[in-house]
């Protein structure tokens, strides 16, 4: 052991994040061959591995970069309709069906990092609350505008229109994204390792980032903005870079989400998928990576496979959570209190030991 | 001729949007807070009308009264439980404690009402009045809507201007220390802040269902959304600023889904708060915070 002695804390702290996740891993994958796992659980594996990405991901932003971001969903939307088109184009060009995948992953990723691009640079130059405002309306917009597109593939390529589906002007072609009604036939081609290396993926980004250079001086924007500043830091250059990360991976979730589906609409992106995902962020510890994990697997998994009957309390509990977390760590009474019985009980504990002591002595 | 009833249903829908961004433009200017739960406490107020005429069978005044007392009493409750203990943290924590305040009364009406959307019977019963032989015709709810929004704005403004209480509001709002070494009652102030913003709720919520009917738990969000970015619009902390970019909103997002396209109708009003924040931050009639290193 005396070997690890030289290796950061820190380091270590990381390598147990790999490994809960690994170990994970290694025994759901088995189990699920094996047939062991019902129906419902293992239906539930890919969306568990999107919303660990989407919650790491929104860590980045909300943790480390500290500013709050409500239009989450809005990036995974278009990372999954993106993935959609490349992967419905890609039929028969790529036979495998994993290659295609992670073709589409990447593809998706891409486009919602210039979304991420393209947002970031108007709304970063906000702070606090507004941030969150104009967030909360791109999400928004990102919706609306999937809403109302309609693309269709036919020999002759990629057809979009705004109009309608009949608009699109096709021979022998076929709707993909078909407006309100969303992405039709898509293929369910998504793996749970799939979702599993995408979910190592993102925690070595993330991780990375976080010690990196560029994290650094990240985390000393957050902490203080001006004296960041003051020592050379550019703000929006570092708030862009951290930023677009967030939002690369939320595409590949995304795209890996979609394909999990036959069909999906724009309208499961919205706001109430940017406040689970913001839910988990929070109580697994803002900017604690192995807090997002444990806390989205455990939130997800709690109401879907034992507390089904109170499916209706489950987001009034998480908003009670919610205000109970935020009161317990920033309010100074609170704190206080807690501080007063943990003094308390130390002062006990003492006594006892005191006593002991003196009983040993005499 | 449909111009001009376009034109109408916008200035009446603004005005709704102008109550509710009072209620944020006063909280915010006070509490430096933006209060993600005013919108619900809208749909509160008016689920709390359907039930006292509808269910019981009450006069229209004596509901209105009802949900406003309710909401002003909920308003109290929320600042005192959930942000006065967060007076000094993070905006962060602040927005995400309000978030799940929001999300905290959204689910208990889905719990107490169901999610099946109510159809609101309007309070306001007194016939349209019809111009240009029959052209033109201004529904009644409209005007009472226009004309509410008209007589709270000159009652809030007077308030602010003149009365003790407003005074210490602006004060408050000015400097919160400087104002409680003048013995103003900072908290108490807050108090009120929120209570008179939760009562205006009520207001909203009322005419809001009384010209859209549909009424269901998430019906407060997105009017509450959309008002915030009319306070935002008008310039955050300004009274006439909330009235002015509440309306000009209404009537932005009528005309867009008249002449445009109903589904981008919201995608064009977040546009325009996007280009307001990025070329003048402090909205049309907001005053510039200097920053202090």
């Amino acid at each position: 052991m005396k070997k690890f002695k030289n290796i950061p804390g820190q380091t270590i702290s990381d390598f147990i994040t790999y490994a809960i996740v690994v170990i994970a891993f290694l025994i759901i994958q088995p189990m699920k061959s094996a047939g062991l796992l019902s129906n419902s659980f293992s239906g539930l594996l890919i969306p568990i591995c999107t919303y660990i990405v989407m919650a790491v991901s929104l860590n980045l932003t909300v943790g480390i970069l500290g500013e709050l971001s409500l239009g989450h969903a809005g990036f995974m939307s278009v990372g999954a309709f993106s993935g959609i088109i490349a992967v419905i184009s890609l039929d028969g060009v790529v036979t495998s069906n994993i290659l295609r995948l992670v073709i589409a992953m990447v593809i998706g990723g891409i486009m919602a990092g210039i979304t991420g691009f393209l947002i970031g640079i108007p709304v970063l130059r906000l702070r606090g609350d507004y941030l969150a405002i104009v967030t909360l309306a791109f999400g928004e917009i990102i919706k609306n505008i999937i809403n109302c597109l309609y693309i269709g593939i036919d020999e002759s390529g990629l057809h979009f229109s705004m109009e309608s589906a009949a608009a699109l002007d096709m021979v022998n072609g076929k709707v993909i994204i078909n407006g309100p009604i969303g992405a039709v036939g898509v293929p369910k081609i998504s793996t749970f390792v799939v979702g599993f290396v995408l979910i190592m993926v993102t925690l070595i980004v993330v991780l990375n980032f976080k010690r990196s250079r560029t994290g650094r001086a990240v985390m000393a924007l957050r902490d203080n903005r001006i004296a960041a500043e003051s020592v050379g830091i550019s703000v929006t250059k570092y708030k862009l870079i951290a930023f677009i990360t967030s939002a690369v991976l939320a595409g590949m979730a995304g795209t890996l989400y979609a394909m999990n589906y036959t069909t999906l609409a724009a309208k499961k992106f919205d706001f109430n998928t940017s406040i689970l995902v913001l839910v988990f962020v929070v109580l697994g510890g803002m900017g604690n990576i192995r807090g997002s994990i444990i806390a989205t697997a455990i939130l997800y998994l709690l109401p879907e496979l034992i507390l089904r009957e109170f499916s209706d309390y489950r987001m009034l509990i998480y908003a009670i959570i919610l205000i109970a977390v935020m009161l317990f760590t920033n309010s100074i009474k609170v704190k206080q209190f807690a501080e007063g019985v943990k003094s308390k009980l130390q002062s006990v504990f003492k006594r006892e030991k005191n006593k002991n002591k003196g009983g040993a002595t005499e | 001729m449909t111009f001009l009833s376009y034109l109408i249903s916008g200035i009446s829908l603004g005005s709704v949007y102008a109550i509710i961004a009072l209620g944020y433009t006063m909280v915010y200017g006070i509490a430096k807070m933006l209060n993600f739960a005013h919108g619900d406490v809208i749909m509160v107020g008016a689920y709390v009308s359907f039930v006292t005429t509808v269910n019981l069978g009450l006069h229209p005044i004596v509901s209105v009264v009802a949900a406003m007392l309710v909401c002003t009493i909920l308003g109290i409750v929320i600042e005192k439980l959930a942000y006065r203990p967060l007076r000094n943290a993070t905006s962060l924590a602040v927005l995400i404690t309000a978030i799940g305040v929001s999300y905290f009364l959204q689910n208990t009406a889905l719990l107490i009402w169901g999610s099946a959307t109510k159809s609101y019977q309007s309070l306001i019963t007194f016939e349209a009045i019809k111009l240009f032989d029959g052209q033109l015709v201004i529904r009644s709810e409209a005007i009472v809507t226009i004309v509410a929004c008209i007589i709270i704005m000159t009652a809030l403004t007077l308030f602010t201007s003149f009365s003790k209480m407003g005074k210490a509001m602006r004060a408050v709002s000015e400097d919160k220390g400087a104002a409680l070494l003048m013995g103003i009652n900072v908290n108490t102030t807050i108090s009120v802040t929120f209570a008179i913003g939760s009562a205006l709720a009520a207001v909203a919520g009322i005419l809001l269902c009384s010209s859209y009917p549909a009424l269901m738990p998430t019906t407060g969000s997105m009017p509450g959304i959309r008002a915030f970015t009319a306070a935002v619009f008008g310039g955050i902390g300004s009274i006439p600023g909330a009235m002015i970019g509440g309306i000009l909103l209404g009537i932005i997002q009528i005309f867009s889904t008249a002449y445009i396209s109903d589904q981008l109708a919201d995608a064009i009003v977040f546009g325009i708060l996007i280009i307001v924040l990025l070329v003048k931050p402090t909205g049309l009639l907001g005053k510039p915070i200097r920053e202090k290193v």
